[in-house]
């Protein structure tokens, strides 16, 4: 237990390597790790970025999907209409054509009564007149009777 | 030579006396001796931690660190976080003071683990020397350097923060109160603080690092005994000096811990 001189060369040695330590050793390491700690932090920062983007782009991606889905929806409901429509359209043009050729084959066969009823009655009128040339045993005079059979004729 | 030796005759007390006595200069009065192994041992311990730290650090990436790095920063990391525990403020002076004092003191203290009588052999014939004490710490001349240097930073931590006028304020009007009838007992309750502080800080370090030294000699003189005996000191050193780790290792933390308190504690206002 003798304090001599050798403390005060302790203590100056020991100031020599504080002083060592707070410029050589401490600052430059503390640069480092700050520097690593910033870069943690922005590594992680962006990390978080990416998260929130990524849910925004599924929450983007959900609706453009939902989107499709209502179009296609709409696309197949409009398309089912139409061919509706076109069946309405083929139905009725078809009865239309059905009922115009039914109309036709009733106005053809009119004109086909209509002429046998022509002929007919030609044919009357001069079966009539034969008969009554028959009957009168002479000859009518066709041009003379012409309105009697005319009129017998309309009436068939 | 040979007169020396007899000073310290083939006895336990020569023995002990023999491996306790410095490697001396001796100046002109008894101030002025030197502790020649004390201090080249401190200065050579020093050079090579604080090189050492200096080294890793001057290679310090703030990308991946190597091994050596991670280990330097683990080190650091710790006194900083102990220091900025503590301190509240600016603690570019004060980490960098606890991690000099941290390193030094528990390279000091390590002096402790080399075998006391194969390193007096070796300094005897290797290196001429009759005397060499190794562990500074376990020369009260280290740790009073150390408490003091601390006790001045301290006293000068206390003088920045608070000013000439808070200081004196604080030494008459702290702990007890401002009445004037109180400034005698204030002064006497702080001069007992400012004095005790310094002592315990250095004592303790000193008195645990010495008596692990003296141990170690104790279990030394069992070789005087014989075979057996060297036998099973040599065992009982090894258990002693397994469990010197945790002292060596502890008395190093508590004098970080305690320089920081210290110089925390001059820095708060009363």
């Amino acid at each position: 237990m003798n304090i001599n001189f050798t403390m005060f060369a302790q203590a100056i040695s020991f100031a020599v390597f504080i002083w060592f330590t707070a410029r050589f050793v401490w600052p430059p390491l503390m640069k480092a790790v700050e520097e690593r700690q910033k870069k943690i932090a922005d590594g992680l920062a962006a990390a978080d970025k990416g998260q929130q983007e990524l849910v925004q782009a599924q929450g983007r991606a959900q609706e453009v999907l939902n989107g499709a889905k209502q179009q296609s929806q709409d696309l197949l409901a409009n398309a089912q209409k139409r061919v509706d429509e076109m069946i309405e359209q083929a139905k009725a043009s078809a009865r239309q054509e059905g009922e115009r050729q039914l109309a036709a084959a009733h106005a053809g066969i009119e004109q086909e009564i209509q002429q046998a009823r022509e002929t007919l009655r030609g044919q009357v009128a001069t079966l009539a007149l034969a008969g009554a040339e028959q009957i009168l045993m002479r000859e009518v005079d066709l041009e003379k009777h012409r309105e009697v059979l005319d009129k017998l004729g309309a009436r068939l | 030579m040979a007169a020396e030796h007899a000073e310290f005759a083939l006895t336990p007390t020569g023995y002990i006396q023999h491996h306790l006595t410095f490697l001396a200069k001796h100046g002109d009065t008894p101030f002025w001796t030197l502790h020649v192994d004390t201090y080249v041992t401190s200065l050579l311990l020093g050079v090579v931690s604080f090189g050492f730290l200096a080294w890793v650090v001057s290679g310090a990436t703030a990308g991946v660190p190597s091994r050596r790095q991670a280990f330097v920063e683990l080190a650091i990391d710790f006194v900083n976080e102990q220091a900025k525990s503590i301190f509240h403020g600016d603690i570019r002076f004060l980490a960098p003071l606890a991690l000099t004092v941290f390193v030094w003191v528990l390279m000091m203290n390590a002096m402790d683990f080399l075998p006391v009588d194969i390193m007096a052999y070796v300094y005897e014939h290797a290196l001429g020397f009759e005397h060499w004490r190794s562990v500074p710490t376990a020369d009260v001349n280290t740790t009073f350097a150390l408490a003091l240097s601390v006790w001045l930073l301290m006293i000068f931590f206390s003088f920045k923060a608070k000013g000439v006028g808070g200081f004196f304020h604080e030494l008459f009007c702290a702990p007890f109160g401002n009445n004037p009838f109180l400034w005698v007992f204030n002064f006497l309750f702080n001069m007992v603080e400012y004095i005790s502080k310094p002592l315990s800080h250095s004592l303790r370090l000193y008195g645990n690092i010495y008596a692990g030294e003296i141990i170690f000699l104790l279990l030394g003189l069992w070789a005087s005994t014989g075979a057996a005996g060297t036998f099973f000191g040599a065992i009982l050193s090894v258990a002693w000096a397994i469990f010197h780790i945790l002292i060596v290792a502890l008395q190093a933390f508590i004098f970080m811990m305690l320089t920081i308190v210290y110089i925390a504690m001059a820095h708060e206002s009363h």
